[in-house]
């Protein structure tokens, strides 16, 4: 799936995690801000990492900012963040949820 | 999980659907139920984003015994067959249908639900509902509202939108509810399902507070909608047994066991009869005793 436009989801409020994605060359990059990113940064990128490949997006640019989000939080905000990207917020994709 | 007949439903803490540090920990107030907020808690631009984080709260955090609400948006939104969806695969207990004004609106929601029950591989008659009550409109169709389906647990008054409705507001001494609360409470009781009263905003307020929540008690509803988890506790103390109720529902029981003891059909305490009417008090009672953390494990009260 192609990433049609840069999109963002969640808030810099505590316990959320703020998910912005853009346009990809070069596989997917991310980059994470978290002050918790010494002992989590590697699970939360594995979060992210795996709801893109279900959504089958091969290249994008993630910027996270964490303020100590659950995994669950971060696969909401992702999944928010790629279907706002692709443009289908009104067909959520039961498949991924 | 939920179950139709007399669950404990004293308090029902909103819970705004897009704010996750109150979802992440609505667990640990004690609310007998839980409502997410998909609907006036959550703007426009986040609707979508709301319902893929309770989604996954609901299918990840573990809330214990409490009975897991989502308040959709309503029927004329285009937010309204994505929640259903969401929420029917998520496998929320209740599913709380805001602004309902007829039976024709819970069928058409019970519709849905049986659609995505077949969808998503759930047993079908799974996912229970409830009806907000929120106009004029709604309150004089209460009854049929309540009856309208079997998958119905309970009916809740929402006091702002139907005062606006009624072309007044909300005052101190409630006045302006008292119909509406007892249509509300009435077409729950005949349709044997549970009765919510609307939520009291003014947290400074905890006098108002009391009184109103003694008034819905003496009443008869189940429990009441809140907004703040400081409340909880103080529903829970107003709907809490005296020692004397206590020990009266005990002799009922120790009544009851004596009975089926003897092969006895006919319940007798203190030498008269125990009609049913007591028993149910009895056992209702008890519930709430031990709800509220009154009695032992072998069921002697704790003395405060």
């Amino acid at each position: 799936m192609e990433i049609k436009q840069t999109a963002l989801a969640g808030t810099l409020e505590s316990s959320d995690i703020q998910i912005m994605l853009s346009k990809g060359t070069d596989g997917i990059k991310i980059n994470l801000d978290s002050e918790v990113k010494k002992q989590f940064g590697a699970e939360i990128n594995a979060v992210i990492t795996s709801v893109l490949q279900k959504f089958e997006i091969t290249n994008a640019n993630v910027k996270a900012v964490d303020k100590g989000a659950l995994d669950c939080v971060i696969k909401a905000r992702t999944i928010a963040a790629v279907q706002r990207a692709l443009g289908t917020t009104d067909k959520p994709a039961w498949e991924v949820l | 999980m939920a179950e139709n007949t007399e669950r404990l439903r004293r308090t029902m803490m909103f819970v705004p659907g897009n704010n996750p540090a109150m979802v992440k920990d609505a667990g640990i107030y004690g609310a007998d139920s839980i409502m997410f907020d998909l609907e006036d808690a959550v703007s426009l631009s986040e609707k979508d984003a709301a319902r893929t984080l309770i989604y996954e709260a609901l299918t990840t955090v573990d809330y214990g015994d409490a009975e897991l609400v989502v308040r959709i948006n309503g029927l004329d939104t285009p937010y309204y067959e994505n929640d259903i969806k969401a929420m029917v695969k998520a496998k929320v207990d209740v599913i709380r249908l805001p602004k309902t004004e007829s039976a024709d609106m819970i069928h058409t929601l019970e519709n849905l639900v049986v659609a995505a029950e077949k969808q998503f591989g759930i047993e079908v008659g799974t996912i229970h509902l409830m009806a907000a009550i929120e106009s004029a409109k709604g309150v004089l169709n209460a009854p049929e509202i309540a009856a309208a389906s079997e998958r119905m647990i309970g009916v809740a008054l929402s006091a702002e939108d139907y005062t606006t409705d009624m072309k007044t507001h909300r005052y101190p001494d409630g006045a302006e509810l008292e119909f509406a609360r007892n249509m509300v409470l009435h077409a729950a009781r005949a349709a044997g399902i549970a009765a919510f009263d609307t939520v009291f905003t003014n947290m400074d307020d905890p006098d108002g507070f009391y009184r109103e929540t003694e008034h819905i008690h003496q009443l008869g509803f189940d429990g009441k909608s809140l907004v703040n988890p400081r409340q909880i506790e103080m529903v829970n103390k107003v709907y809490e047994p005296t020692q004397k109720e206590i020990a009266t529902a005990k002799n009922v029981i120790t009544a009851i066991a004596a009975a089926k003891a003897k092969g006895s059909g006919v319940i007798a305490m203190n030498g008269q009869m125990v009609d049913r009417p007591v028993v149910l008090r009895a056992q209702r009672v008890m519930r709430l005793a031990k709800a509220s953390h009154l009695l032992d494990e072998e069921g002697n009260y704790i003395e405060k």
